[in-house]
């Protein structure tokens, strides 16, 4: 999976409600549960310092 | 097959546990659902879902490149419509050491608890498909348990011909599966691969997974563009004997891939239009209109991905919020006062919902 970049999207004043992330070229929004391949990936590129999540615009 | 021989394999897989309907632990086995698409050129670079739904070509390192077509070729007389063809396009001989293709199912722990697997009652896996393709050739099949790290496969052989391939892999007393939404057991067939995966001895009996002796014997797909890979009819069942695959509406197929995948905005009306939402807003900002039921509760909470530029009045492209395995909310961020709609209109226009392993 080629994570490009990745930024929390914010709903209703919840600042960390799903992820927004560029992978393979496409843009996706990605929730925030471990059992979503997607964003299992995110947390091990996350863990092994090669992505950072940016904060909700 | 005999008849004969059918009935004796049915009677014994059930005594071993097995039989009956939906005795096939395997989704879309005979390849009839493609929601993602028909045909995926280039492929190779990325892992991924491209064409027949729940069918993963996982790749790795390599510079193979290939087309998968959603492919009319079948087995005659079995009663298939569709078969999934692979195309080498840019072949790869230069072998890096953790070059991977592997076409691969993977399957979710509680629908794989009827082998009970890790148990002193564990019951064996019997497993059949129809191959062939443009030269012979023999490729490594396995399952892989990702639960306990354990590992069983064997070769097979692929000719010009239409070739059923019937496989029991044994029974295996170590290592439980978890019974839950996670990945536990997958089906792996090796299509090419680097030298960390071949060297040592491909296990016939279960044991511990090892790089080395994971796709010994096997060839590689990408050894020459004329190389071709046809398959349908993949059943994997409990039981110690492969029985004639089982066919299911399209209805059912349909709804268990619509548990890892689906997507709305395709299907349009007699005016080219669908999904329509819209609203009045007295000012600028999300307006959350619309909650859409998903047909099937699906895995796992999915990632959703919106293509096309839609037809809008008075806002955004159509996006989604609170998804949750069993729907999600649809709205548009409101560019001004009044009223606003969106809605597709043209081919690419679509959400999809992605809780693939």
């Amino acid at each position: 999976m080629d994570i490009k970049s990745a930024k929390y999207v914010s709903f209703l004043g919840n600042d960390k409600a799903q992820i927004e992330a560029v992978i393979d070229d496409v843009t996706m929004n990605i929730p925030l549960d471990p059992a979503n391949r997607h964003y299992a990936e995110i947390l091990k590129q996350v863990k092994e310092g090669t992505l950072t999540i940016k904060d909700a615009d | 097959m005999s008849k004969a021989a059918e009935l004796a394999n049915l009677i014994g897989n059930i005594n071993a546990g097995g039989g009956g309907v939906n005795r096939n632990v395997l989704v879309n086995g005979a390849t009839n659902v493609s929601q993602r698409s028909v045909s995926s050129t280039g492929l190779g670079a990325s892992a991924g879902y491209f064409t027949a739904d729940r069918w993963k070509f996982q790749v790795a390192n390599t510079a193979g490149r290939f087309t998968a077509t959603q492919d009319s070729s079948v087995p005659t007389g079995k009663g298939f419509a569709n078969s999934i063809k692979l195309a080498c396009t840019t072949a790869d001989t230069s072998l890096a050491n953790t070059e991977q293709f592997i076409f691969q199912q993977k399957l979710e722990g509680q629908n794989v608890q009827g082998f009970a697997k890790g148990t002193s009652d564990a019951k064996p896996f019997a497993l059949s498909f129809y191959v062939k393709g443009n030269a012979n050739a023999t490729y490594v099949v396995a399952l892989y348990d990702e639960d306990n790290g354990r590992y069983v496969g064997k070769t097979f052989s692929v000719t010009t011909d239409w070739t059923r391939v019937e496989i029991t892999f044994p029974a295996d007393t170590t290592g439980t599966l978890d019974d839950d939404n996670a990945s536990s057991l997958e089906l792996w067939i090796w299509l090419h691969c680097g030298p960390t995966y071949k060297g040592g001895t491909l296990p016939l009996t279960w044991a511990s997974y090892s790089n080395a002796n994971a796709a010994e014997g096997g060839d590689s797909f990408f050894d020459s563009t004329s190389r071709t890979f046809f398959i349908t009819g993949v059943q994997l069942e409990v039981g110690q004997n492969p029985t004639e695959f089982e066919h299911e509406p399209i209805e059912r197929t349909l709804t268990k891939c619509h548990r890892y995948f689906h997507r709305i905005g395709d299907a349009k009306d007699g005016n080219g239009y669908s999904l329509l939402i819209g609203g009045y807003q007295g000012d600028a900002g999300d307006d959350y209109t619309s909650y859409y039921s998903f047909p099937v509760e699906m895995r796992a909470i999915p990632t959703s991905t919106v293509s096309g530029t839609w037809n809008t009045i008075r806002t955004s492209n159509i996006k989604t919020a609170y998804v949750t395995v069993q729907g999600c909310t649809l709205y548009g961020s409101i560019t001004g006062a009044g009223s606003w709609y969106l809605h597709g209109d043209s081919a690419d226009d679509h959400v999809s919902f992605d809780g693939e392993l």
